[in-house]
């Protein structure tokens, strides 16, 4: 089974976590285009993701996960503090 | 043996069902993807249309996506009218459709059972059988006194934990070889002039002033003057090479069989509130399939949390499966749209059009969907029967949530 490390509770089965769809910030001013994709529109690439995980068996805490969606292969976790995910490689 | 199978085993060769033909550097109409909608595309372009300048393409061989890993249930008691509507379509096509590709396909329509196990299912299947019935759709709530006589190894006792409460009973349901309908496909396409590529992948789609130009392959370059991707499971990374983002999110569903069993199980069972479905096919191998994964991604890994799960669950319909062991089991992937319908049509790219989202629900839809995508390829007009499933319904608004119809909650 896939393994997170969470960042309080260290590594646990992939079944104590929820997936919570791919990073997706919302956007502070925006037209109608924009809310839209906000709002629906996903990357869903075979590739190396930013996405959201939630310990829901554990401590509660929202994390970010950095995945390689072919392998589930996890490469960065992140808690979440603004603008951690658009600085460095991890532009989601 | 006898002399005469002994001489046409050495004798004629069988004949080839598709041919490999040279890739040609010009097509009118490419196809991304060659799963049962792609050439059923391919095909309905071809008988109907008289259009046979097409290619297939895919980057494996055919069938190997989402038609291959189906659990070949057919059904249409949907929850919308529009969705009833579309799917009654595709089992009236696939009714005619061994005679019509003169290659049985053996669709066997045993009669469909989806359980209900507490007061909000009965009433979703309630809903489900009404709107059935209005759109002409044979369907209808039966309860263990029937359903004793319709299915009588269900575990119909108060002895499980979830007791089964009532049944959408659906007769013109079942289950078909899925295989076939993919070789039936590609031999009627083939026959009449459509070039099918294997292992050909495309690896990018040109454009020019907002129009689809054609693609590229690692075989060389192809230009079309209409390109259609038919790569559900993969969808978003091949309209990411025409720059379209699209509301879905990728998620394994998982699937197993046991060894052959004596035939025993003569409909197909669906349990929304057990996450689990059980059909028997002609080997007698009980085929069986459970929710999505819990998370999104595009390995097909196995795991054996959804073994577990799926287990348990079938034991509480079926106790004296108890010493049936598992053959094998594999994974496809669902691309999951919000509201539970595929895309299909038109897209912001003129000439480049999409068959996608199709979740959980595709297979059942490749003959409907193939017919209604060759005639908007041949027509230029979107049918009224899939205009409901615009790309565009999510900006205007007007989505079609056909979730409590979901064979299994999600």
């Amino acid at each position: 089974m896939l393994r997170i490390d969470c960042p309080n509770c260290g590594a646990r089965n992939a079944a104590e976590f929820r997936y919570a769809g791919e990073y997706n910030p919302r956007p502070t001013q925006a037209d109608d285009d924009e809310w839209i994709r906000y709002l629906y529109l996903r990357r869903n690439r075979m590739g190396v993701q930013v996405e959201w995980w939630y310990h829901r068996s554990g401590c509660g805490t929202w994390f970010l996960v950095e995945r390689d969606r072919r392998s589930n292969e996890i490469s960065r976790i992140m808690r979440w503090q603004p603008g951690v995910a658009e600085t460095g490689s991890l532009s989601a | 043996m006898s002399l005469k199978l002994l001489r046409q085993g050495l004798g004629r060769r069988p004949s080839r069902m598709w041919h490999d033909r040279p890739l040609k550097d010009h097509y009118r109409v490419v196809i991304i993807g060659g799963g049962a909608h792609g050439l059923a595309c391919a095909y309905y372009l071809a008988r109907d249309h008289g259009i046979t300048d097409v290619a297939v393409l895919d980057k494996s061989y055919i069938g190997s996506g989402g038609s291959g890993r189906n659990t070949a249930i057919l059904r249409a008691n949907y929850l919308t009218p529009e969705g009833v509507h579309f799917y009654d379509a595709s089992i009236k096509l696939y009714e005619e459709l061994s005679r019509d590709l003169d290659f049985n396909v053996m669709f066997s329509q045993r009669g469909h059972l989806t359980l209900a196990h507490n007061d909000g299912s009965v009433r979703t299947m309630r809903r489900r059988a009404e709107v059935n019935r209005i759109e002409g759709v044979d369907s209808r709530l039966v309860f263990p006194d029937e359903l004793a006589r319709i299915c009588p190894q269900l575990d119909l006792s108060p002895a499980p934990r979830f007791p089964i409460l009532a049944a959408l009973y659906h007769p013109p349901g079942g289950i078909i070889r899925h295989d076939a309908v993919v070789w039936g496909y590609a031999r009627g396409a083939d026959r009449r002039g459509v070039d099918i590529h294997q292992y050909t992948e495309v690896t990018g789609i040109d454009t020019a002033n907002g129009a689809v130009t054609g693609v590229r392959t690692q075989r060389g370059i192809v230009s079309a003057d209409i390109v259609l991707s038919a790569t559900a499971g993969w969808s978003s990374n091949v309209t990411a090479m025409v720059g379209l983002e699209l509301p879905l999110d990728t998620i394994p569903l998982q699937a197993c069989v046991t060894e052959p069993l004596k035939p025993f199980l003569d409909v197909v069972i669906v349990s929304g509130s057990l996450h689990v479905y059980v059909s028997q096919s002609d080997r007698g191998e009980l085929v069986m399939g459970a929710s999505v994964d819990p998370f999104a991604s595009y390995s097909m890994a196995g795991s054996l949390d959804f073994m577990e799960s799926l287990a348990g669950h079938v034991l509480e319909l079926f106790p004296f499966l108890s010493k049936a062991r598992i053959l094998r089991q594999w994974a496809g992937l669902c691309e999951m749209p919000p509201d539970y319908s595929p895309l299909m049509g038109v897209t912001p790219v003129d000439g480049f059009l999409l068959d996608a989202g199709w979740g959980t629900y595709g297979f059942k839809a490749s003959p409907i969907c193939g017919k209604a995508m060759a005639e908007l390829i041949a027509t230029r007009r979107t049918p009224d029967l899939i205009y409901p499933f615009r790309l565009s319904r999510f900006a205007e608004f007007d989505q079609v949530g056909e979730k409590g119809a979901a064979s299994v909650g999600h």
